[in-house]
């Protein structure tokens, strides 16, 4: 069924009755050519991708527990393509493209707005610092503004630009960047990737992988048993428990990082701010509240939950450039569990088990990356070699000592 | 989370700075015929288990010890506390 304005006033005329389902519930069969672990928005994107770009027939996406309720429903909702490195800028300059033409390839509305995000630079040493970023990224065709202080005292006239620590003294802004409705993009990925063919299967936990030979054949699964000629895993935020029931270890440590929201106000806040001074960035929803958020809780956990320290660590940030949001109540918080990897970057690559890929280790930035993710993973599974895009995303380069450390922390995964 | 530290009693983990995996005290051997790979593993692998979990707090704020902590990563109870001298010559590894 195609969406359109016209259906909609149709159906509002006619009582609503001709909505259908936006995606079936099939039985899973015995055998695919494709299985894709973990129905949040990479498995969902890769499954629509293999199906609607390459062509693959027979896929299924297995989902523990409801498509959309991991990360992808967890975290606060940015995209943007503001990275510096080589390795890393092409590939988020492709996401962000696709997000441009993301509701007309799915025919649905993720309420994508790039109402624009600015990087705040509280120092001179920030400011090249920032300044070389931008540069890097017009390289790669991406948009990047250096803003001086009357230009963000005309946009945000609120923030605190004369504080005695950390002043404002400019801002990098990505005008292209922005927001997007998350729960949409896994529901619009998972009705066109149920359109074009593709099983979505829900409450299936996978328990195991079959490998025999250095093979993997198929998933036993709380469902039973699926074969399958190659099984790509996208499940960030449980790669180590999954990928333990292959006997791998990874490049991997999962850590929860806290959200916040507020209640509901007025539109203040036109765009995505990011405090260059301490970890906090906020915007605000379309209905009204306002999205923050800031560092890891720093150790080790796969509880979904957070501690208090954080919290005041969070909303101190927030204080600091933003002092008028210490009069909004906060109305809720949440902690999801991140893949933070040893160099902050992901990892999208086979296995040393045939048949068997990996695509995890997104950190705190896979949301953003949700459409490239899914078409470059979809190309690994179809072709077997990485897409141009993610060449960099291998296994092997913390042995080469290729690695993309966007930050300079090192194999120090809650610094990232 | 509350730390009970074995020399001062309990004490916040905001005192604490996280390192990771307790099992960064097992340094491997540079000098063994496979010390490269050794390595790699050591720096960069980790088990990363959902459950307990055997893991070095430094007390930055405090007495600058080090800490193994075992720690549940699905609750975040703590089960175990203990100084991380004791356990690195436990296992010989004080020198």
């Amino acid at each position: 069924m195609q969406y359109s304005g016209f259906k909609v006033i149709k159906e509002a005329l006619t009582g609503h009755k001709g909505w259908k389902p936006a995606w079936r519930d099939p039985e899973p069969q015995s055998n695919y050519d494709i299985v894709i672990i973990g129905g949040g928005g990479h498995g969902l994107a890769t499954a629509h991708y293999l199906a609607k770009i390459y062509g693959e027939k027979k896929i299924a996406v297995l989902e523990k527990g409801w498509i959309g309720g991991g990360n992808v429903g967890r975290n606060t909702t940015i995209v943007r393509s503001n990275y510096l490195l080589d390795g890393n800028e092409p590939f988020y300059e492709m996401s962000l493209k696709l997000w441009e033409g993301l509701e007309q390839d799915l025919n649905y509305n993720a309420m994508i707005s790039q109402r624009g995000i600015m990087n705040l630079i509280h120092s001179d040493a920030q400011r090249d610092a920032f300044v070389r970023r931008g540069n890097a990224m017009m390289l790669n065709g991406a948009d990047a503004e250096y803003l001086d202080l009357d230009q963000i005292k005309k946009e945000y006239p609120f923030l605190n630009f004369d504080d005695a620590r950390f002043p404002i003294k400019g801002g990098l802004a990505q005008r292209r960047g922005g927001t997007v409705r998350h729960d949409a993009v896994a529901w619009g990925y998972a009705r066109s990737a149920d359109s074009h063919g593709v099983d979505i299967i829900q409450n299936c936990e996978v328990t195991g992988f079959r490998i025999e030979n250095g093979k993997c054949l198929g998933v036993e699964t709380s469902r039973g048993y699926i074969g399958a000629s190659k099984v790509g895993c996208a499940v960030a935020g449980s790669s180590g428990r999954l990928m333990a029931k292959a006997n791998m270890r990874l490049p991997i440590e999962s850590h929860v990082l806290q959200a916040f929201v507020s209640e509901g106000l007025k539109p203040v806040l036109p765009g995505v701010i990011t405090f260059g001074a301490g970890h906090f960035y906020v915007s605000q929803s379309d209905k009204g509240g306002l999205v923050f958020g800031g560092d890891l809780d720093g150790y080790n956990s796969y509880a979904q939950r957070g501690n208090l320290p954080v919290v005041e660590d969070v909303c101190e940030g927030g204080m600091a450039i933003m002092p008028m949001i210490g009069r909004a109540r906060l109305l809720r918080m949440w902690g999801g569990i991140m893949d933070m990897s040893m160099d902050g970057s992901p990892i999208i690559d086979r296995t040393h088990i045939d048949g068997l890929y990996f695509n995890g280790g997104w950190c705190y930035g896979g949301f953003k990356a949700t459409p490239a993710s899914g078409m470059v993973f979809a190309h690994l599974l179809a072709k077997d070699e990485p897409h141009e895009t993610a060449t960099a995303y291998r296994f092997d380069r913390f042995k080469t000592g290729n690695m993309i450390d966007e930050k300079g922390m090192g194999n120090q995964p809650n610094l990232h | 989370m509350i730390i009970n530290h074995p020399l001062l009693g309990p004490r916040d983990s905001a005192e604490f700075v996280y390192l990771g995996d307790a099992s960064l005290i097992e340094r491997p051997d540079p000098a063994a015929e496979t010390a490269l790979a050794d390595f790699v593993d050591y720096a960069y692998m980790r088990e990363n288990p959902a459950g307990s979990l055997r893991e070095l707090w430094f007390h930055e704020a405090g007495d600058r010890s080090w800490l193994v902590v075992t720690r549940n990563t699905m609750t975040h109870e703590i089960s175990d506390v203990q100084m991380a001298r004791d356990v690195a010559r436990k296992i010989g590894c004080s020198k």
